[in-house]
């Protein structure tokens, strides 16, 4: 217990400080898919239903915070509060609809029904289509700190992400989340037990799709403007892997995932060059632009050799080592 | 003549476009309940092998000068061959896990196929022509039917008829229903299950291919064309239930059609009509309308 506070702490330490080592508009960025990763994992890692469609939440959360604050000139926080409703009721109105079928179902019906929101938004008046909504002010927090400024803006977004970890976390380990990891175990039994099982399952999916709405409304509020990728299913795929690699079900796993795929999708190019370099072959050139043959590859590895992920499999050692 | 103040003639070339359409819902949704029914795997691939179905067929026309009938045939088995690699050297190692696992899997390598495909011929598509054969149109009077559409309806019709009376009423079919109910017992009888398998899902992965060969000429080839239709086609099962071979060849077709009416009373919302009575669906039957409940 003693050494999960100290690493805590460590932790924050570091998040304190890394605007002044890192570029901060990367860090917040990479900031939102943590919390995007985390929100997650509350559904498939605890709860045990794999949602397709999370990119539906993230998206839409984003274009309404985006909508709110450029077209309708209201303060930061109502257009953050508002882009997180927006998550949480799509997140009703999807979840009560997929969570009428169980397993392989239910992940067709949630990227199915994102896919539609997709099409919404392509077709939409407010969303500028193909455009996307650009130039979203970031306003002044409390009407007061400009949060123009990158390194505010940095210790906002820090603080909004620590509070939806620390909720996350809160979720997980209180008597309901108990129960979610009960239906996801073995949902009969649950069901025997005399839980209801439907509401909890929504519950946890409106939770999931509210936070996956925070993280894309604070994205959308950091880089000043969304578009269409955030709705698109590759978005939902994305997150997928990024809980994949970290390791399903395990507290820290989407953080560390998260961060491996944002940098990579970000540092590919560089690593391309490297490689074409020193292999001399130019096709390694054209790697940052096909970033999707990388995370198609990576996905196979991880469901073939790799299904605890980083954190589970790091977990799994330690337990075999300390285990009498 | 009109129909509710719609040209009878556009109303007709849309209601033909979407039974086109239909043609490889239902096409693409039969090849994924027959590979659900053995194998247990949701096979998001489908888009991306039937891609690679149109774009053999283009490639081989390109490169090697080899005209739309043969790719007909040679695509399908390229794709079908491609496919059984794939069973038998990754997908064969999920089959006791999580559902989950398979659609993983499957959506990683949608991934790899469209990001290669991608990588050398970029998103813009590349137009296939209509076989000489086909070209032209037949006027019937009250339409003017393109032919090689109406070939596609009366190809894909027979493929699906083909599949469905194999599965239904052979001997080979039946121990492939009964490989779906209780593999251990039939493996007992004497059968190569796990060769059924990788010959299933390989038949499966061919259809998606031979359903992108017809539609090579109708739409352009690009590497995006199939992860789209893929949802969709997520919908439609989701629709109709995997659990019966003819209802998803029936649904497909269904929801082809209506998705073309619809382009021409409500054109916006062409896009989403299908998603939209999956919701419905699944308010008044959720277990889709040739599913069985539990």
């Amino acid at each position: 217990m003693m050494n999960k506070k100290i690493g805590y702490a460590i932790v924050f330490a570091a998040l304190l400080a890394a605007p002044f080592v890192v570029y901060p508009v990367f860090l917040m960025k990479l900031l939102c898919f943590v919390l995007f990763a985390c929100a997650f994992n509350l559904l498939i890692g605890f709860t045990g239903l794999l949602s397709f469609g999370h990119a539906a939440f993230f998206g839409s959360a984003g274009y309404i915070a985006g909508y709110c604050l450029t077209k309708l000139g209201l303060p930061t926080e109502v257009g953050l509060i508002l882009g997180t409703l927006a998550g949480a009721l799509i997140g009703l109105a999807m979840g009560s609809l997929a969570i009428r079928r169980q397993g392989i179902y239910f992940t067709m019906i949630t990227l199915a029904l994102a896919q539609m929101l997709y099409f919404v938004c392509l077709q939409a008046k407010f969303t500028g289509g193909e455009d996307g909504l650009q130039g979203v002010p970031r306003g002044k927090l409390l009407g007061m700190f400009n949060l123009e400024n990158d390194l505010l803006m940095y210790y906002v977004v820090m603080a909004i992400v620590v509070s939806g970890f620390a909720l996350i976390a809160r979720i997980v380990h209180s008597p309901f989340g108990q129960v979610l990891k009960a239906i996801k175990e073995n949902e009969p039994r649950a069901i025997s037990l005399g839980y209801d099982v439907d509401r909890y399952k929504l519950l946890a999916f409106v939770l999931s799709a509210a936070l996956s709405g925070l993280a894309g409304a604070t994205k959308t509020l950091v880089l000043g403007f969304e578009t269409l990728t955030d709705v698109h299913w590759t978005m939902s795929g994305l997150v997928v892997l990024m809980t994949l690699v970290g390791g399903l079900g395990t507290i820290v796993g989407p953080i560390v995932g998260a961060i491996i795929i944002i940098a990579l999708e970000n540092k590919l190019g560089e690593f391309g060059n490297l490689i074409a370099n020193v292999t001399t072959i130019d096709w390694f050139r054209s790697l940052g632009e096909s970033v999707t043959i990388v995370t198609g590859l990576i996905f196979i590895v991880c469901v073939l050799a790799f299904r605890r992920g980083i954190v589970g499999e790091i977990a799994a050692r330690f337990k075999k080592s300390t285990a009498p | 003549m009109e129909i509710f103040g719609i040209p009878l003639q556009a109303m007709m070339s849309q209601l033909l476009l979407g039974l086109v359409n239909g043609s490889f819902y239902a096409m693409l949704s039969l090849g994924l309940a027959v590979i659900f029914g053995l194998l247990n795997v949701i096979n998001f691939a489908h888009g991306a092998l039937y891609m690679m179905g149109a774009f053999f067929a283009w490639m081989g026309l390109t490169y090697f000068g080899l005209n739309y009938w043969v790719m007909l045939v040679a695509a399908p088995l390229l794709v079908g061959g491609f496919g059984m690699i794939v069973e038998k050297t990754m997908l064969r190692w999920l089959y006791k896990l999580d559902h989950l696992y398979g659609l993983l899997l499957t959506f990683g390598i949608t991934l790899m196929l469209e990001g290669l495909f991608r990588s050398f011929y970029g998103v813009s598509g590349q137009p296939y022509s209509v076989p000489e054969q086909l070209a032209g149109a037949t006027d019937l009077g009250f339409m003017v039917l393109p032919n090689y559409r109406a070939w596609v309806v009366v190809a894909s019709l027979v493929v699906c008829f083909v599949t469905w009376f194999v599965i239904e009423k052979t001997k080979l079919g039946a121990y492939l229903r009964a490989g779906t109910e209780n593999p251990k017992l039939v493996e007992a009888f004497g059968i190569n299950v796990p060769l059924m398998v990788t010959l299933t899902y390989g038949f499966g992965v061919a259809l998606a291919a031979f359903a992108g060969v017809l539609a090579a000429p109708v739409i352009q080839v690009s590497p995006l064309m199939g992860s789209n239709l893929i949802i969709t086609v997520f919908a439609v099962v989701v629709i109709g239930g995997m659990g019966s071979i003819l209802g998803s060849i029936v649904t497909g077709l269904a929801l082809g059609i209506v998705e073309g009416l619809t382009r021409v009373f409500y054109p916006e919302a062409s896009a989403t009509v299908v998603f939209i009575i999956m919701a419905i669906v699944l308010m008044i039957r959720p277990a889709g309308l040739f599913g069985k409940e539990k």
